[in-house]
């Protein structure tokens, strides 16, 4: 049996943040699930797709985050309990159905996870996704630790039953990705079947019917004050003149430093889990109580400026203060001894915090930065991109996945990414401004989520360009998961459709569209530049499996490949490729064979043919 | 009971994640409260893996520069990297045993000398601990025991409140059956090494 479905109340677990997530849904009931995966919310979905194969819930990959809430929202209108997880940029693809969403509301609970990730360690921005349950008018609420992340889903589902509203369920990487002790809840059975009852006048949101659904969303939020002035996760602890509001991770650095400066007796604590609306009342009492406040949040001034509307209506002057240059910024994440030296200049105290080493007179450290793997088939596309492509001075736009890594030495073959989609949506602007062949590379994954649309335009508008699609048969930046082109059967998973991307590419009516086989190098650079010199849109799909999910499927592997005494020395290959499985052992290339995956790009680009495949007998 | 902050660097693939969770196991066991985070976006890419531990009653998961207690280093420039979580009082351990980075081997860059790399660490903090995991691992019988070693060095150096027969007992409930004798001779000969480099 699933761990997350194991049913002992009161048993503790270590879990991770995410999978402390899922457990929540499990209690919660929750009966419908999707998603489209981006770290650091993928885990929650791993963990609710392995427990939809043993039980009746139901799970689904949508193609991006605008389907995964549309469907989710369907199912909570016909009574389902309801859950949609995406990272922060997720939530900016689904804003169209989320700001509507809002008037027009749930019948069972809706709860949308939204994963921000300050410091962006695995994101193309560290917006701060607080403001979207200002903007669409939903509550949300904001875990601290990871047993309040699994509870919170319960309540966030009881809340948004009890409003018929959405609720947005707020967290940041160090939540999802934190460790904690959690302690089980009993298991609520689930609701999988519901009802939709015909109800155009509140479901179809014409303008008149808007205007009235407006309405009942402002009285909704009210209603949702009145909840968050009661709720036990908006808690003041401590008492005294000196008073400090906060959220999320914020309030751990906050308890440790209030610990460690010593000033428990003197410092009040409010830690603010239901922000949203926010609760006045309770901050407004709080700020009585105090002589000057400090607000300790990650991103954007969002509870300071609130704080500070509520101090102006109530006449209260004391200062209050969060981000300034001698206390806090409004980038990148915050940690303990941040925390701790703001606390201390804020309310005059001194900070004995132990010196960290001194290291200016370490040597240079070589990097480490992340690399397609060994065998990557990106490795093998990029290549005969830029092989084709040479002499074209053409501008590469790129996109969101491990290809993305192509930007790096010594392939640097991505000139343009922004978001999900772009590569082919861009593509019209930079050719009619520049009048320079555009060659695009987009992944699978990312092609259905938001690449159509770009193609279609370019078809439509008589955009020249060529737009390499790199399918690897996964969605592999994220950990493999599945999207809608791929063969569920390999994942002994029945019952899926498939959709092909070379019909789809044609059905579009591109007017040439080549297939390649990226690891037969010499073909694929043939076709590539063909599809290059075609004076119209040309799509090439080059198409080989991931190496890394080659092996989680079990697909037979291949033999590894070793540098020969051929060799000249010429580095042709490591200099071109720079594949990882390279290392320079006295002076002279080898390969190891442990990360070889056997690929053959290297023996194929070697001038001499000095790589060939290990035998058996070597 | 005193807090005690615990920083592990390792490449992605040499089985950081499993020892931190094996750590964590142990903290059940022995009913100390842990709380931890890991950075691992990038692990299947040849990039570093940060996990950090912090056991006792302190609410962060996080750690600040200059405020780990140990250190704990699967690779040595990746030890050498993550020098500024230390402070004078901080024990560090580390495997002697490199992993060429990609951009050493296109010639952008240049390996620190393993000897120099001691000395440096060893100067600005409490005690440096340092061995070739690696051919312990071996030794054992599986090179991907390395973290296995470097746990076994780990509870030798008595800087975390957990004892060799909690982790060991962790490690028969977390890591795969298959591979429990390899991974119980591997920590026990980390055991043997961090005792004896002292």
């Amino acid at each position: 049996m699933h761990k997350l479905l194991v049913d002992q109340v009161g048993d503790t677990m270590l879990l991770l943040g995410n999978e402390a997530i899922a457990r929540g849904a499990v209690e919660a009931g929750v009966a419908f699930a999707s998603t489209y995966p981006g770290t650091p919310s993928s885990e929650i979905a791993l963990n609710l797709f392995q427990i939809s194969r043993e039980s009746d819930l139901y799970f689904e990959f949508s193609t991006n985050e605008q389907v995964a809430l549309e469907v989710a929202a369907a199912a909570a209108n016909c009574g389902v309990r309801s859950m949609v997880m995406m990272k922060h940029v997720g939530l900016n693809v689904a804003a169209d159905a989320l700001m509507t969403l809002a008037y027009v509301g749930v019948k069972a609970g809706l709860v949308i996870l939204t994963a921000d990730d300050p410091s962006m360690f695995s994101s193309q921005n560290e917006q701060d996704n607080r403001y979207y349950a200002r903007f669409a008018g939903l509550p949300m609420l904001e875990p601290s630790s990871v047993d309040e992340a699994r509870a919170m889903v319960a309540t966030a589902l009881d809340l948004s039953e009890r409003l018929q509203q959405p609720v947005l369920l707020r967290t940041t990487t160090r939540i999802n990705h934190s460790s904690g002790s959690v302690t089980l809840g009993p298991i609520r059975p689930r609701r999988t079947r519901g009802e939709f009852k015909k109800d155009p006048m509140n479901l179809v949101v014409v303008p008149a019917v808007a205007r009235r659904l407006h309405v009942k969303l402002l009285k909704k939020l009210e209603a949702a004050q009145a909840l968050a002035e009661q709720s036990p996760f908006n808690l003041a602890e401590g008492d005294g003149p000196w008073g400090i509001i906060c959220n999320g991770v914020s309030f751990n650095y906050v308890r440790d430093a209030v610990r460690d400066l010593g000033i428990a007796g003197k410092t009040r604590v409010l830690r603010l889990g239901f922000a949203h609306p926010f609760p006045r009342a309770v901050v407004q009492e709080f700020l009585r109580g105090c002589e000057r406040v400090l607000v300790v949040e990650e991103g954007e001034p969002l509870m300071e400026e609130a704080a500070k509307v509520v101090a102006q209506e109530a006449g209260l002057t004391l200062p209050i203060r969060g981000k300034a240059p001698d206390l806090f910024s409004r980038l990148y994440e915050y940690d303990p001894a941040m925390v701790r030296r703001a606390v201390a200049r804020c309310f005059g105290l001194p900070d004995q915090a132990p010196t960290p080493v001194d290291l200016s007179d370490l040597p240079p450290i070589p990097q480490r930065p992340p690399t397609l793997c060994a065998g990557c088939s990106h490795r093998a596309t990029l290549y005969a991109v830029k092989k084709a492509a040479e002499g074209m001075d053409a501008i590469f736009p790129s996109d969101i996945g491990c290809y993305t890594l192509g930007f790096l030495p010594p392939l640097s073959m991505a000139d343009y990414v922004v978001c999900m989609g772009m590569s082919t949506g861009c593509v019209g602007g930079f050719a009619q401004a520049t009048g320079r062949k555009i060659v695009s590379f987009i992944g699978d994954s990312t092609f259905f989520h938001s690449g159509i649309p770009g193609l279609i335009n370019a078809v439509f508008n008589r955009h020249h360009f060529t737009l390499v699609i790199l399918d690897n048969g996964t969605t592999a930046m994220t950990g493999h998961q599945p999207h809608p082109g791929v063969d569920m059967t390999q994942l002994g998973v029945q019952g899926h459709g498939r959709v092909s991307i070379e019909n789809l590419v044609r059905g579009i009516g591109v007017p040439h569209v080549t297939v390649i086989k990226p690891y037969k190098v010499k073909k694929s650079i043939e076709a590539v530049r063909e599809a290059l010199r075609f004076p119209g849109v040309s799509v090439v799909i080059s198409q080989e499996v991931c190496a890394l999910y080659a092996r989680t499927i079990k697909l037979p592997k291949r033999k590894p490949f070793q540098v020969t005494a051929k060799c000249t020395n010429h580095r042709t290959c490591l200099n071109e490729l720079a594949c990882p499985a390279f290392y320079v052992w006295k002076d002279r290339v080898h390969i190891d064979p442990d990360l070889c995956t056997g690929c053959a790009l290297c023996a194929q680009v070697c001038p001499e043919n000095a790589i060939l495949p290990v035998k058996d007998t070597d | 009971m005193d807090t005690k902050r615990l920083v592990i660097v390792a490449v992605g693939g040499q089985g950081n994640l499993l020892a931190s969770s094996v750590l964590g196991e142990a903290c059940l066991l022995a009913e100390v409260p842990m709380r931890m985070s890991e950075i691992h976006g990038m692990a299947q890419r040849g990039g570093v893996v940060e996990s950090a531990l912090v056991f006792g009653d302190a609410a962060s998961s996080i750690i600040s520069d200059g405020e780990a207690d140990v250190l704990l280093g699967f690779e040595p420039a990746e030890t050498l990297r993550a020098l500024g979580k230390c402070n004078r009082g901080s024990v560090v351990i580390t495997n002697i045993a490199p992993l060429m980075p990609f951009t050493v081997n296109i010639g952008q860059g240049v390996y620190p000398d393993l000897k120099r790399l001691q000395e440096l660490i060893r100067g600005k903090t409490a005690r440096l601990v340092a061995f070739n995991a690696t051919a312990l691992a071996k030794q054992a019988g599986n090179v991907l025991a390395v973290n296995m070693v470097l746990l076994g060095a780990l509870i030798q150096t008595g800087a975390l409140p957990l004892t060799g027969d909690q982790v060991r007992e962790a490690m028969r409930r977390k890591t795969k059956a298959a591979f429990l004798d390899v991974n119980l001779k591997a920590f026990d000969l980390g055991h043997a090494a961090a005792r004896d480099a002292a």
